[in-house]
């Protein structure tokens, strides 16, 4: 559904979702990158299991909750992309353990 | 303005008020709760839901035994309630820890409570064995392995559990409601006017009388109970609290300051503050929670919180429950106490039948307001 801007452009981040490679460009939001990749749901909620994915962008809503590197219910708007990133969606509530 | 009529209207829709009209109205009387708007204070929106029985009734035997009949008949009252709200309350009843990260106050805990149970012990109900039991470090891993080197160990107590609170509020609305009952919101009571047999109530949406009437109304209970002629000693007591991200399942049991809820928020409690009406949040104090819970569960420092909050305890002058009947109006009754939760089961199953039958008996004895009617020291 997403795509990006003809004119964007930039070094090329090379990271991981659900353990496939994928790359975004430098500066993308971890939720931007996903996106682009053709993720809309990120999470399945906490309570219902009802699929979840950005909706707000800007930090307020919760909804983009992913596992960066191993520590689950990141924000993924607010987190920029990094190289060898690995983001897993998520399913359910956190695990203390992550 | 318009003018209104009940049998018994009750004054305050908090946990303590709509227990009390819940249980009024499933025995067939004709009630009118009458509370404020969504700006009042509310303990029963900010409360930490726990149904605690450990450490109640230091001083008051009566108290204890009080709290602990209340434990005991809250599975059925739940029960009930469930059924005629169509509510579930998550009530969670695997007993209760307090937990230490300081010899010290292990000790002065235990003897605490073994000063409880010494004077309640012969009290018909009353355990022989005793109502506790301590626990060092090391048992306590085998309930809670992620707990951290600085935990010494921990009370326990097997009636201690809890609920989720904030459904036990939505569910007495409900039941009430549809047991008849007439719930009158943005009706803050101005004033009392006692006459021959009934009561008038000035509320700033008009005016209600009743033949019976009952003060629930938290902190504002001070205040109306002087209209009739009663001695209500209370005061707001600031409570906080922490709220955590959801996660899976990991404590099974309560445990005093952090309960895992029924939908994974861990909720961290919660401070003890005399600073008057202010409903603030401080940060100084906030700290102090979370450390004492990373203290506790070492793994809890990479977790998120989500939410914090204050509330406004009601807190009696003795900290005990205060139920009374006025003497100079007979049918103006007080029903106010800190532990509303706790305490919901009592009101709606035992204290609401005695207001029904326009008696307290002498169950009620020990919280009559007499207690206060003493010089004070000088
Ligand atoms: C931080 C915190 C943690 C707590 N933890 C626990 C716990 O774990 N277990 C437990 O058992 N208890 C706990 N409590 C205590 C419990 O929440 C209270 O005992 C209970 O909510 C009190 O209920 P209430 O109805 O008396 O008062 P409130 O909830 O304060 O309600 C009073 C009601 O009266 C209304 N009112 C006030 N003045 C008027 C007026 N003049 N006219 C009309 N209406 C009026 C208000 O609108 C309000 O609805 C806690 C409290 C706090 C603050």
């Amino acid at each position: 559904m997403f795509q990006r801007l003809p004119d964007i452009s930039g070094t090329t981040v090379h990271f991981s979702i659900d353990g496939k490679p994928t790359t975004g460009i430098e500066g993308d939001s971890v939720a931007a990158a996903l996106l682009v990749a053709g993720h809309n749901a990120f999470r399945t909620t906490a309570v219902s299991g009802a699929e979840r994915g950005p909706y707000c962008l800007m930090g307020a809503c919760h909804d983009c909750y992913v596992e960066i590197d191993g520590t689950a219910n990141q924000q993924a708007c607010r987190i920029r992309l990094r190289d060898g990133m690995s983001v897993l969606t998520q399913h359910g509530k956190r695990d203390l353990g992550r | 303005m318009r003018s209104d009529k009940a049998n018994t209207v009750v004054i305050g829709g908090g946990l303590v008020g709509m227990a009390t009209a819940y249980g009024l109205v499933r025995d067939g009387v004709d009630v009118a709760v009458l509370d404020e708007g969504d700006l009042a204070y509310r303990a029963s929106r900010g409360n930490f839901a726990l149904i605690w029985v450990q450490g109640k009734g230091a001083g008051l035997p009566p108290y204890t035994m009080w709290t602990r009949q209340s434990a005991t008949i809250w599975p059925e009252f739940a029960r009930e309630l469930e059924d005629v709200s169509g509510v579930e309350l998550h009530l969670s009843q695997p007993g209760g820890f307090n937990i230490s990260l300081d010899e010290g106050a292990l000790g002065r805990r235990a003897a605490m409570l073994q000063r409880i149970d010494d004077a309640c012990r012969g009290l018909p109900g009353f355990p022989a064995e005793g109502s506790f039991s301590v626990i060092d470090a090391n048992e306590l891993r085998k309930y809670f392995p992620e707990i951290g080197p600085e935990v010494v160990g921990a009370t326990f107590n097997p009636l201690d559990r809890h609920v989720n609170s904030l459904l036990l509020f939505r569910a007495l609305h409900i039941a009430f409601k549809k047991l008849g009952g007439r719930y009158l919101p943005n009706h803050k009571t101005a004033t009392i006017t006692p006459g021959n047999a009934s009561f008038d109530i000035a509320t700033e949406k008009g005016s209600v009388s009743a033949s019976s009437l009952v003060l629930a109304a938290g902190i504002d209970n001070g205040r109306l109970g002087k209209m009739v002629g009663l001695n209500v000693p209370v005061r707001p007591q600031r409570g906080q609290i922490l709220v955590t991200e959801k996660m899976k399942p990991f404590l099974r049991h309560p445990i005093q300051t952090l309960r895992q809820t029924n939908e994974g928020g861990l909720q961290i409690g919660d401070s003890v503050e005399e600073v008057g009406h202010d409903l603030g949040l401080r940060l100084g104090v906030l700290s102090v929670l979370a450390r004492r819970a990373v203290g506790i569960f070492p793994h809890l420092k990479n977790v998120n919180v989500v939410r914090s909050w204050s509330a406004l305890r009601v807190m009696t002058q003795d900290g005990y429950p205060i139920y009374d009947e006025s003497r100079d109006h007979p049918g103006a009754f007080v029903c106010t106490c800190h532990s509303g939760v706790t305490l919901a089961a009592m009101h709606a199953n035992v204290v609401a039948p005695m207001i029904k039958l326009r008696r307290l008996d002498d169950a009620c004895g020990a919280f009559s307001t007499q207690r206060f009617h003493v010089p004070a020291a000088a």
